[in-house]
C-alpha cells in the first residue's frame, strides 16, 4: 500500500505528468467555455428571430455614401449595389487613409526627428513642443478639433477658398482638385513608366555592383530620372498624350442652388477624409519622430568618429555609416506604428468618413443587424491586414539585419 | 636625467593667468553660435553654403510659423477670449456685431463662459447634484493614496498599496453605485459554507490526514475555497443597504467615465498581461499557442471594433436573464486589449532578464511560480516601468474611444455639452475642444515626466 501510494506521489509530482494534466485541463476549459458561448448565443438568435448566415451578402443596400475612391471604383449605386461591394468600398477608403498617411506621416516624423537632434535651438524646439503636444492629446479629440474646430469653419457651400493658385478650391463640402482623366492609350504610357522604372533598379544594381568592384559607380542621381522622364515622355509623345485634365468648375452666378462647386468637374476630397488624414498623419508622426530620434542616438558616437577619421565626409556618414544602422533600430517600432495608423483610421467612424468599421461595422449593421458575421469580417480583415504587414515588414527587417560572421 | 643649465633658459615660476574663452564661444554669443549660427553661417564651400541657406530658410520659415501660432493660441485662449458673462446673456456673449452680439466682426478666440458653465457636466456627466460628495469623496481617497504611493519618504506605503488594490475599489464601487445590490443571501450563505468545507479538507490534507492525493492538491483545495468565500463576502457587502441613493452607470459620465475606465483597465490589465506574457514563454505548447493567439488577435484589431464587438455581442454570448450594462461591456473590452499590449511589454521585460536568473532559481529549487514571484518578475517588471507607463498613457488616451458606443467619457461629454444651443457660437466647439484637450495633456504629461524620473533613477541604481 505504502510503495503503491508513493509510486502515485511519484507519478503526479512528475513535471512532464503535471505539464501534460495542465494543458488537458487548459483545453477542456476551452472547449466547454466555447460551447458554452455558442450554446448562449444560439438560444439567444432564436430567442430573437434571427440566424446565422451570409446571405445579406448579396441583398442591395439602400442607403448613401458619400464620393470616395470607394464608390468611384466600386459604381455605388443606391438600391443597386450589395453589401458586398459596401464591404469592399470600406477596406479601400480604409487602405486609401491607410498609404497616404503612413507615406505623410513617414515624411514629416523623419523630419521632426532629425530636427529634434539639430544643433539649431529653434527647430529643435519646435520639434519638441510639437512632439509633446501630439503625444499627449487622445487621437480622437484630434480628430473632432480638425474636423469640427478647423474645417468646419471653412466658407460654406455658395463660396470658396482659392488653393493652389487657383486650380483648386476649399469649401465646407472638400477640398476640389483638378481630376486626371485618362484616355486609350494611357496604359501604354503606364506600362513605358513601369519599364523604366524596372530599369533603374536594374542599373542601380549594376552601379553598386561596380561600385564594390571598383569603387566608381555612376551618376545614379542623374541617370534614373533621366532614364524614367525620357521613356515615359517619349510615350507619352507617341500615344498623342493621352491624359486629360478636368478642373473644378466654381459659379457663383445663375440659380441660387446651382452655385458652387459643380459635381461633374474635377475631383472632390471630402472634408471627413481631410480631417481624417490630418489627425492620423500628425498624431503618427509625433510618435514616428520620436522613434526616429532614439534609433540615431542610438548608434554609439564612435561609429561617426571612426567614419570622419577614415576620412568620410558628413554628409556621407549620416547616409552610409549612421541612417543603416539606425534603421534597424527604428523598423520594428515603425512597423507598429504603422499597423497603429491603419487601426486608427477605424476613428473615422466618430465623423462618419466611409471607412470599414464606419459604414460596414456601422451603417450596414444597423439595416442588417447580423452582429456575429460583419464583426467577424471587419475583424479579420484588420487581422489579414496586420499579419501581412507584420511578414513583409519581418522579410524588410531581415534584409537589413546585422549579417554576423 | 640631463642636466638643465637653469641660466640659459627663461622657467616660468608662476602660472600664467587663466585667460577669458574666446568671445564668440561664451555667454550669450557663444551659446547662440553654438545653438543656432554654426548650423546657417557655413559658406565655405559650394554644398555647405547650399546646406546654410536651405537651414537658414527652414528656421526663419519655422519660427515664423511657430510664433505666428503660439501668439494666435496665446491670443485666443487669454488675451482676446471673453472670460465672463456678468448679464447671463450665454451665447450672445461670444457673438461678434454681424452675428447679433457685441464683439467686434474680426473676433475669434476662446469663450470660456461657456466651459465655466459646463464645468460639472465636464467631471461628472449627468450624475445626481446632491449626491457629487461620493464621487468627490472617492477621487480624493484615490489622489491621497496614488501620492502616498509615488512619494517613497512615507511610511506604511505597502499597507496602502495593498489597501489602495483591495479595500479601495469595494469602497469606491459602494460610494459610486450606492451599494444595495441584489443579492441571494441563501446561495452566498450555501457558497461560504461550500467553501469553508474546501479551506478544512485542504488545511486537513496539508497535514496528510487525507492520504497522498489530497496532500497534494491541498493548496489548490484551499485556494478555491478562499476565492469562493471573497467572492459571496464581497456580493454580500454589496448588497448591504447603506443609506445612499442608488446611481446606474447610465447616470455617470464626463471624467468620473474617464478615470473609471482608465484606472479598472490600468488595474486588471497589468496581472492579466503578466500572466499572458509568462504564458506565452511557458513551455508548455497547448498554454503558449493559446496565449499567443489572444494577445496577437487583440493587437491586430482596432479598439473600435473592439467596443463595437463588446456592446453588440456580449448580450449575445451571455445567458438569459444576466446583463451586463454598457460600461461594464465597455470595461471588459478595454480590459482584453489593453491585456494583450500590456503582455507584450511584461515580454519584452521577461526576455532582457539574462538566463543564469532562471538557472539560478532553479538551481535553488524554487517551483516555477515561487522562482517566478521572487526572482524573476521582480527584475523583468521593473525593467520595463516605462513602456508599462507609456501603455497606461496609451490606455487613457484610447478612453476616448467609448465615446463612440454612447458612453459620455470627457470628450462624449464635451461634445454633447455643444449641443446645448443656448450658449451655441461659432467658437463653442473649440474652446470646449481645447479644455477637454488641456486636462488629457496634463494627465498624460503627468504621467510620462514621471516614467522619466523612474527611468533615470533606474539607470542610476543600475550602474552601481
Amino acid at each position: 500500500m505504502s510503495i503503491n501510494s508513493n509510486n502515485l506521489s511519484a507519478f503526479i509530482n512528475d513535471s512532464r505528468v503535471r505539464n501534460i494534466g495542465f494543458q488537458v485541463l487548459i483545453i477542456s476549459a476551452l472547449v466547454f467555455s466555447v460551447w458554452w458561448l455558442m450554446d448562449n448565443t444560439l438560444t439567444n438568435l432564436e430567442n430573437r428571430g434571427k440566424s446565422l448566415g451570409f446571405g445579406f451578402l448579396v441583398q442591395t443596400a439602400g442607403f448613401e455614401i458619400s464620393d470616395t475612391l470607394g464608390t468611384w471604383l466600386f459604381d455605388y449605386e443606391v438600391g443597386v449595389s450589395s453589401y458586398t461591394d459596401i464591404f469592399f468600398i470600406g477596406i479601400t477608403n480604409t487602405l486609401l487613409i491607410a498609404v497616404l498617411g503612413i507615406i505623410l506621416a513617414s515624411i514629416i516624423g523623419f523630419t521632426v526627428g532629425i530636427m529634434r537632434l539639430s544643433n539649431n535651438f529653434i527647430l529643435k524646439y519646435f520639434a519638441t513642443v510639437y512632439v509633446e503636444v501630439i503625444r499627449n492629446v487622445p487621437l480622437l479629440l484630434q480628430l473632432f478639433f480638425w474636423y469640427f474646430a478647423v474645417l468646419g469653419v471653412l466658407p460654406d457651400a455658395r463660396s470658396q477658398l482659392q488653393v493652389f493658385g487657383g486650380l483648386g478650391g476649399l469649401n465646407i463640402t472638400g477640398l476640389y482638385l483638378p481630376a486626371p482623366v485618362f484616355q486609350t492609350g494611357f496604359g501604354l504610357v503606364f506600362l513605358a513608366f513601369s519599364v523604366s522604372v524596372i530599369a533603374s533598379i536594374i542599373v542601380a544594381h549594376i552601379s553598386k555592383k561596380k561600385q564594390d568592384e571598383t569603387g566608381q559607380g555612376f551618376k545614379l542621381v542623374l541617370i534614373i530620372p533621366a532614364l524614367i522622364i525620357s521613356v515615359t515622355g517619349i510615350a507619352y509623345v507617341i500615344m498623342g498624350g493621352p491624359l486629360d485634365w478636368t478642373f473644378p468648375e466654381f459659379k457663383n452666378t445663375g440659380p441660387i442652388f446651382k452655385r458652387g462647386f459643380q459635381s461633374d468637374a474635377g475631383m472632390v476630397l471630402v472634408p471627413e477624409m481631410l480631417a481624417v488624414l490630418l489627425a492620423l498623419t500628425l498624431y503618427t508622426a509625433g510618435f514616428i519622430a520620436e522613434i526616429v530620434r532614439a534609433g540615431i542616438v542610438a548608434v554609439s558616437r564612435g561609429q561617426t568618429e571612426a567614419s570622419y577619421s577614415v576620412g568620410l565626409r558628413p554628409g556621407v556618414t549620416l547616409r552610409l555609416i549612421v541612417i543603416p544602422q539606425a534603421m534597424r533600430i527604428i523598423i520594428p517600432p515603425l512597423t507598429s506604428q504603422y499597423l497603429n495608423l491603419t487601426k486608427n483610421s477605424s476613428l473615422a467612424v466618430a465623423i462618419a468618413y466611409p471607412e470599414l468599421v464606419s459604414i460596414f461595422a456601422g451603417t450596414a449593421l444597423n439595416q442588417v443587424g447580423k452582429e456575429i458575421e460583419m464583426i467577424f469580417m471587419v475583424m479579420s480583415t484588420y487581422l489579414v491586414i496586420s499579419l501581412i504587414t507584420s511578414f513583409f515588414m519581418n522579410w524588410f527587417n531581415a534584409r537589413v539585419k546585422i549579417v554576423e560572421r | 636625467m640631463t642636466q638643465h643649465s637653469h641660466d640659459s633658459v627663461f622657467v616660468r615660476t608662476v602660472d600664467a593667468e587663466t585667460l577669458p574663452p574666446p568671445q564668440n564661444q561664451s555667454g550669450i554669443r557663444g551659446w547662440l553660435w553654438r545653438n543656432l549660427f554654426y548650423s546657417v553661417m557655413d559658406y565655405s564651400s559650394v554644398g555647405a553654403s547650399v546646406r546654410s541657406l536651405a537651414m537658414l530658410f527652414f528656421t526663419v520659415l519655422v519660427s515664423y510659423v511657430g510664433i505666428t501660432q503660439l501668439w494666435y493660441l496665446l491670443d485666443f485662449v487669454f488675451l482676446s477670449a471673453v472670460w465672463s458673462d456678468p448679464t447671463g446673456i450665454k451665447r450672445e456673449a461670444c457673438w461678434t456685431v454681424s452675428q447679433g452680439g457685441t464683439l467686434p466682426d474680426d473676433w475669434h478666440a476662446a469663450c470660456w463662459p461657456f466651459v465655466f458653465a459646463k464645468l460639472k457636466f465636464l467631471a461628472y456627466g449627468p450624475y445626481p447634484m446632491d449626491e457629487l460628495w461620493r464621487v468627490n469623496v472617492t477621487g480624493l481617497l484615490g489622489l491621497a493614496g496614488i501620492f502616498w504611493l509615488l512619494i517613497e519618504a512615507l511610511p506604511f506605503r505597502r499597507l496602502v498599496g495593498v489597501l489602495m488594490l483591495t479595500a479601495y475599489p469595494v469602497i469606491a464601487l459602494i460610494l459610486l453605485t450606492g451599494g444595495a445590490s441584489d443579492a441571494n443571501y441563501v446561495n452566498s450563505g450555501a457558497y461560504i459554507l461550500v467553501g469553508l468545507a474546501l479551506i478544512t479538507v485542504g488545511r486537513l490534507g496539508q497535514r496528510g490526514l487525507l492520504g497522498v492525493l489530497a496532500s497534494d492538491f491541498a493548496s489548490i483545495i484551499g485556494f478555491v475555497g478562499w476565492s469562493l468565500i471573497v467572492y459571496q463576502v464581497l456580493m454580500l457587502i454589496f448588497s448591504v443597504d447603506v443609506g445612499l441613493e442608488p446611481v446606474g452607470t447610465g447616470d455617470w459620465g464626463g471624467l468620473l467615465i474617464t478615470l473609471v475606465v482608465a484606472v479598472t483597465g490600468i488595474v486588471v490589465s497589468l496581472p492579466l498581461g503578466v500572466v499572458l506574457a509568462l504564458g506565452r514563454r511557458s513551455n508548455m505548447p497547448v498554454a503558449r499557442l493559446l496565449c499567443t493567439i489572444f494577445i496577437e488577435f487583440w493587437r491586430g484589431v482596432p479598439l473600435i471594433s473592439v467596443l463595437f464587438m463588446a456592446s453588440v455581442m456580449i448580450p449575445l454570448f451571455l445567458p438569459e436573464g444576466v446583463n451586463f450594462d454598457k460600461l461594464m461591456r465597455a470595461l471588459i473590452g478595454v480590459m482584453l486589449f489593453s491585456a494583450a499590449y500590456m503582455a507584450e511589454v511584461v515580454r519584452g521585460g521577461l526576455q532582457a532578464i539574462d538566463k543564469g536568473q532562471y538557472e539560478a532559481a532553479e538551481a535553488m529549487g524554487l517551483t516555477y511560480w515561487q522562482s517566478m514571484r521572487q526572482i524573476i518578475l521582480p527584475q523583468a517588471l521593473t525593467h520595463v516601468i516605462p513602456g508599462i507607463v507609456n501603455t497606461f498613457i496609451g490606455l487613457f488616451k484610447d478612453t476616448t474611444l467609448v465615446s463612440i458606443i454612447g458612453l459620455f467619457d470627457l470628450l462624449g461629454a464635451g461634445k454633447s455639452a455643444i449641443a446645448d444651443a443656448s450658449w451655441s457660437s461659432p467658437v463653442q466647439a473649440i474652446s470646449i475642444y481645447l479644455f477637454v484637450a488641456f486636462i488629457f495633456f496634463v494627465f498624460c504629461f503627468g504621467m510620462s515626466r514621471y516614467s522619466i524620473f523612474m527611468e533615470n533613477k533606474l539607470s542610476k541604481s543600475r550602474s552601481h
